[in-house]
């Protein structure tokens, strides 16, 4: 399994060709204690770069936009039920949809660890 | 706003802020604390059940000396300033011809001179006024040499206690005096603006550090940054003043009529004689007259409904807009102001906001929406 990032602070981990979504730890940090999160629907169709999901915080409102395109075919309701799972474990417990790819070129091209490391400084 | 970091102020509690772990934000030209590494959620429900310390000696503190200024500041304001007594604090608005409101502060009269404390951001327009509007009639003196701690919480009272050895501790809500805290002068009034028990502590720049330090020593006692305060404020139905108040806004419309005391309205003995009270008495004589009040709302669903959002009749007609909103935390829901046409103003109207296009269903409710805390008699 490999894990790509975006300059919006997606990331994404490929299994085949289904790819979990959610947003960085620096992400969750900056937007601060998440008090809702409005998922995708099962079965729709995102572009890359679409707004797949709305995250609210105490703060700020925010989206969690596709990384690419693909069709969402499950959804984690446990962050919609307790949205600050997202801030206690952004990377596992609190992943947001999956989504089966349908240009894995685009995967390729987003930034890798080290390259989102650096852009995060 | 915009600011660049190169202009802004710093509070006396900056380095302390930083060693804390604050996130440090532009705020009415200042470098404030939005929140500590607790984060906002936590600083909130802390301040709830125990006592939190917020920095807001960006606020303006402002002395009128002389024997009129109490009737000379009620030319500026629709509130009984002459008949507050010694020791006592009202909240009140400066207007303007209009009716509108400027700013709100709070008026403090300690026996020898009011005590003013007004907002950051408009307290260089709030300075030239009263000595342009009044400056003949009693002395303004700016207080920059002072800044200013707020203690809230229904563990503030003990906090206090910790440092105040001998020093008597105002009793009841809106009370004040002077004080002597960790062995520095200080003056204090049991106020504040979370909803909340708490104080006020106006302390001078250069004991402002030790005096914050020996407060966060107390059991229970945490600093708490600018987005839980916003939060606070917002629960206990408070204004915030350039989102729910501005100066199109009269203090009828804005439901702030509690603050208009019976003496400053028609038929009382002083009424009138400030800034716009043709218009603001006009409202408060002739209900009809008000075309639209401050609300409270609440949805039925969990997603936070923000400033700026359209609020419509059932039948898609504009009548509002949501001037506060966000997250509470305490009752553990979005919590939302605005202004509606008069039509709707009533508790348990129904209308929609407009969120992100839909239509999402809000009643009107009653504030303030987690009951006070304030030590009455």
């Amino acid at each position: 399994m490999t894990t790509r990032y975006t300059e919006d602070h997606e990331y994404i981990t490929l299994d085949g060709d289904i790819g979990t979504v959610g947003i960085t730890h620096f992400a969750q940090d900056k937007l601060g204690d998440l008090v809702y999160v409005e998922q995708p629907k099962i079965g729709r169709a995102l572009k890359q770069g679409d707004d797949a999901a709305i995250i609210e915080s105490v703060k700020a409102a925010a989206e969690a936009k596709a990384p690419v395109d693909g069709e969402v075919v499950e959804i984690n309701q446990a962050i919609v039920d307790d949205p600050s799972l997202v801030n206690s474990d952004p990377e596992k417990a609190g992943w947001f949809f999956k989504i089966k790819l349908s240009n894995k070129a685009q995967f390729d091209a987003l930034m890798d660890d080290a390259a989102y490391k650096k852009l995060i400084g | 706003m915009s600011e660049s970091a190169e202009n802004l102020s710093r509070t006396p509690l900056f380095d302390l802020h930083v060693s804390l772990g604050a996130r440090m934000v532009p705020f009415a030209g200042y470098e404030m604390p939005v929140q500590y590494p607790l984060g906002v959620m936590k600083e909130h429900l802390h301040t709830r059940a125990h006592a939190g310390l917020f920095d807001v000696s960006h606020m303006g503190q402002v002395e009128l000396h002389g024997i009129e200024a109490a009737s000379a500041l009620e030319s500026l304001v629709p509130v009984d300033i002459v008949g507050l007594p010694v020791g006592k604090q009202r909240y009140a608005l400066f207007t303007n011809e209009q009716g509108g409101i400027f700013d709100d502060l709070m008026a403090f009269n300690t026996g020898s001179y009011l005590h003013l404390v007004v907002n950051a951001a408009c307290k260089a327009h709030d300075i030239a006024h009263l000595k342009s509007k009044i400056g003949s009639r009693c002395e303004v003196k700016v207080r920059d040499d002072l800044a200013l701690l707020a203690l809230q919480g229904p563990g503030a009272e003990t906090a206090l206690e910790s440092i105040a050895h001998d020093s008597a501790i105002p009793q009841i809500f809106m009370a004040g005096g002077r004080m002597t805290l960790a062995g520095i002068d200080c003056l204090v009034t049991r106020s504040g603006y979370t909803g909340e028990d708490g104080f006020e502590i106006s302390v001078p720049n250069a004991q402002c550090e030790a005096l914050a330090k020996a407060l966060l020593a107390a059991p229970n006692v945490q600093p708490i940054g600018l987005g839980a305060r916003d939060s606070l404020r917002l629960e206990a139905g408070l204004c915030l003043y350039g989102h729910d108040l501005d100066t199109s806004t009269t203090p009828v419309e804005a439901a702030l009529t509690w603050a208009m005391q019976k003496v400053r309205r028609t038929g009382g003995a002083r009424a009138g004689g400030f800034l716009g009270a043709d218009v603001i008495l006009a409202q408060l004589d002739d209900p009809s007259k008000v075309k639209r009040k401050r609300v409270g709302l609440k949805p039925e669903g969990r997603a936070p409904i923000r400033e700026g959002v359209e609020l419509q009749s059932s039948d898609g007609v504009k009548i509002g807009i949501v001037t506060s909103g966000g997250f509470g935390p305490t009752v553990n829901a979005p919590v939302i102001m605005g202004y509606v046409e008069a039509a709707y103003a009533a508790a348990g109207t129904k209308i929609n906001a407009m969120l992100r296009g839909t239509p999402t269903p809000v009643t009107v409710v009653d504030m303030p929406f987690a009951p006070h805390g304030y030590k009455r008699a």
